[in-house]
């Protein structure tokens, strides 16, 4: 063991290398060209890492439809009233000027992989060498019956920020007094595990300060969630009385909306609301299927380079991914968006490739300085990202560390906009 | 036969009230001799009755308490406060730690002393100063027959010279929290540190020894080369 610990890197690097692809693009290809779908978590910094580190020696191309990009993460704290919503947007700028990434605004439309060419809806054809896709997640048509897009106004899901979080957060201040919001959770697998959980939390926080007799209905289809114990801890203690969840003991599984009567009906039973949040089952961002590389609802990758299992010339990151043990989370998509970018150097450029190594910790605010925290590391296998070692908040923190572990979110999510957008 | 089997049990049964017994105190070290090593702390620390915060704060009733909450003493650095956030309590364990090496617990401590190398000299002066806490009985984590760890590094460890360019890569993780133009919100900065504070904070993440979940499972599958790489890379930023 000692003896040969220096030995072990060198050796791995030559290993990591023998294994990448041989051709290492030459002079006479021109620049080797990465296509990118998709600016967001996964997107914005695999572009920005491929740029960074291949020191121009790759053509990034990022194509996203959106000039500003609303983090998901933090929304919840939007509507909470801990953010404004200008503190959650973030624009390609940098990206364009300091690392000499072409961003274009357009939505990709159609992936020829035998050509290996993206057309956009504005009718432009860009060639690619390396494809990555991180277009998030979309949401399963007729998923809770009587909802579907057209009633997002009505019953929104903000569960891609901007607009949608803005409705929510308007309809909720001007919810009648004593009113009641509901919330449609999701079932596995999902963006954001604690994302519902946190929302409530928020929800809760900003009805007890405008409107103190108004309750909130959780009805979700799924036993147990993630960091359970300590929301409901939380609940208990700052919003007691107001939160009523019900699960599939009692038929939170088998539920329908009215958008027109406002109505959520919960096994039978018509219940009336004033805003009602629905946030449906999902599936990888329609690109994905529309590139014919998804198995199912997502699209499946080998965790050692995040290469779709359909294709050696794709990559696919995040939401989208079917890849293991790693939650859909923007930590993940960011952490998953350095493995790819790594490997597609390697292949592109011949640059050393490591071995790959993924994390993810997701902070929630429950109230008023007081954040909890669930993470973990992880690993690739042959079969899939498997978790190594993970953490979880206490029940009965005191007051200082849950301070501390807010004032810590407050770090990460400087830390990883700066991460993406540089 | 009978009566040999009984008197065993009831030997063994003696022998444990003794090991978990008062007596058995005595056995983290000899406090007159910790008493003497004592006068290198005193410098900065007083203890006993009528002790007062000098240099440092008064180390009376240290065994099970936070780290960095004595009253009335206001000159904490920001790190001992942090670990002390992060669920560090003065155990015989971590005492052992701080005192050997004050680095290891916490980067940035004010408590400028370049520890006590030697193991028995520290596990004297810590039985001298558990007379001044609590009876040791009554606080399990300072149970004299904790373990007390070897926390130096050893001299190969430290002179692993680290590959910079696999520490780029290996530091795009700790990039998600840790900003690297150093600024520090919420998450302390780690650019720009001599290498050997990284190192040797990294690995008592690594053991556990250090608290912080976090830091404990990033750093708990990180090797010693990895953890020379990724020292290497920051300490150039
Ligand atoms: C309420 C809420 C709270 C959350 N909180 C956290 C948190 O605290 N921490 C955390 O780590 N994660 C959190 N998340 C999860 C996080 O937002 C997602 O996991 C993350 O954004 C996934 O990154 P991605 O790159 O896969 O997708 P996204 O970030 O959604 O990016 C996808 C991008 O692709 C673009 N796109 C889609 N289709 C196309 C196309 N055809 N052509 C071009 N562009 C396209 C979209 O416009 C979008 O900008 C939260 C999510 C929600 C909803
Ligand atoms: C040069 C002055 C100095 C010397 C010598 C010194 N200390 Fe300290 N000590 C400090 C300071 C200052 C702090 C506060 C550190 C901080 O805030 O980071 C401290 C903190 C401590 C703490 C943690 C206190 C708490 O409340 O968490 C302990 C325990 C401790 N010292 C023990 C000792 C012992 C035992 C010795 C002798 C072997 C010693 N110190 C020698 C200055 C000193």
């Amino acid at each position: 063991m000692k003896l040969n610990r220096r030995a072990f890197i060198g050796t791995g690097a030559a290993a990591a290398a023998a294994l990448q692809a041989p051709n290492v693009w030459g002079a006479a290809h021109g620049r080797p060209k990465v296509v990118v779908i998709g600016g967001g978590a996964g997107g914005a910094t695999v572009a920005r890492y491929l740029a960074k580190d291949s020191k121009g020696e790759i053509d990034v191309t990022l194509v996203e439809p959106t000039r500003q990009y609303y983090t998901c993460f933090f929304s919840n704290l939007y509507i909470g009233g801990f953010r404004d919503l200008s503190s959650i947007a973030h624009s390609y700028g940098t990206l364009a000027s300091e690392y000499g990434i072409n961003v274009v605004h357009d939505w990709a439309t159609g992936i020829d992989r035998d050509a290996k060419t993206v057309t956009l809806a504005g009718g432009a054809v860009l060639p690619y060498d390396k494809l990555v896709l991180s277009p998030g997640i979309d949401f399963v048509d007729g998923a809770v019956p009587g909802w579907d897009l057209n009633a997002q106004n009505k019953m929104p899901h903000a569960y891609k920020a901007g607009s949608q979080t803005e409705l929510l957060k308007a309809q909720l201040e001007s919810m009648p007094e004593g009113g009641r919001f509901a919330m449609v959770a999701p079932p596995n697998p999902y963006r954001c595990p604690p994302g519902p959980y946190e929302r409530v939390s928020m929800v809760a926080h900003l009805l007890s300060q405008i409107n103190p007799t108004a309750k909130i209905l959780v009805v979700d289809p799924k036993e147990k969630f993630s960091k359970q114990a300590l929301f409901e801890e939380g609940w208990n203690r700052h919003y007691a009385g107001m939160v009523e969840r019900i699960g599939p003991d009692f038929g939170g599984d088998k539920v329908e909306v009215d958008p027109g009567a406002m109505t959520v009906t919960v096994d039978g039973v018509v219940e009336k609301v004033d805003v009602c949040n629905v946030i449906p089952a999902q599936k990888a961002g329609r690109i994905c299927e529309i590139a014919g590389i998804n198995d199912g609802n997502w699209a499946p990758v080998d965790g050692h380079s995040m290469v779709s299992r359909m294709d050696a010339n794709i990559h696919v990151l995040g939401d989208a991914t079917n890849q293991g043990d790693m939650p859909k989370s923007g930590f993940s998509a960011n952490s998953q968006a350095k493995v790819a970018a790594m490997a597609i150097r390697g292949e592109l450029t011949g640059s050393k490739v490591f071995p790959a190594k993924f994390s993810n910790t997701c902070w929630s605010l429950i109230d008023t300085d007081d954040g909890v925290k669930v993470g973990a590391s992880y690993q690739a296998t042959d079969e899939k990202i498997a978790k190594v070692d993970g953490f979880i908040s206490q029940t009965g923190e005191d007051a200082a560390l849950r301070k501390a572990t807010y004032e810590e979110s407050l770090g990460w999510y400087a830390g990883i906009t700066a991460d993406m957008f540089g | 036969m009978k009566i040999g089997v009984l008197s065993v049990a009831a030997g063994f049964l003696l022998a444990a009230a003794h090991w978990v017994g008062y007596a058995a105190a005595d056995e983290i070290g000899d406090a007159e001799s910790g008493e003497k090593i004592f006068r290198k702390c005193a410098s900065c620390h007083q203890v006993g009755k009528g002790a007062e915060h000098r240099i440092g704060p008064h180390l009376n009733g240290i065994f099970g308490r936070k780290a960095g909450t004595v009253d009335g003493y206001e000159r904490y650095s920001e790190g001992l406060v942090r670990a002390g956030n992060d669920g560090l309590v003065w155990s015989l364990e971590k005492l052992h730690a701080y005192l050997e090496n004050p680095k290891y617990l916490v980067s940035g401590t004010r408590m400028n002393f370049a520890g006590l190398k030697d193991q028995q000299d520290r596990a004297d002066v810590l039985a001298y100063l558990r007379r001044f806490s609590d009876n040791p009985a009554n606080i399990p984590e300072a149970q004299p027959t904790a373990v007390a760890p070897e926390v130096e590094l050893s001299p190969e460890i430290l002179a692993l010279v680290g590959d910079p360019e696999y520490g780029e890569y290996l530091a795009s993780e700790c990039t998600t929290c840790h900003q690297r133009d150093g600024s520090d919100q919420g998450i302390p900065s780690i650019t720009g540190w001599p290498e050997e504070d990284f190192v040797i904070a990294l690995h008592a993440y690594k053991r556990k020894i250090r608290p912080h979940p976090v830091m404990q499972a990033y750093a708990g599958r990180l090797t010693e080369e990895e953890i020379a790489a990724l020292a290497a890379y920051f300490a150039g930023l």
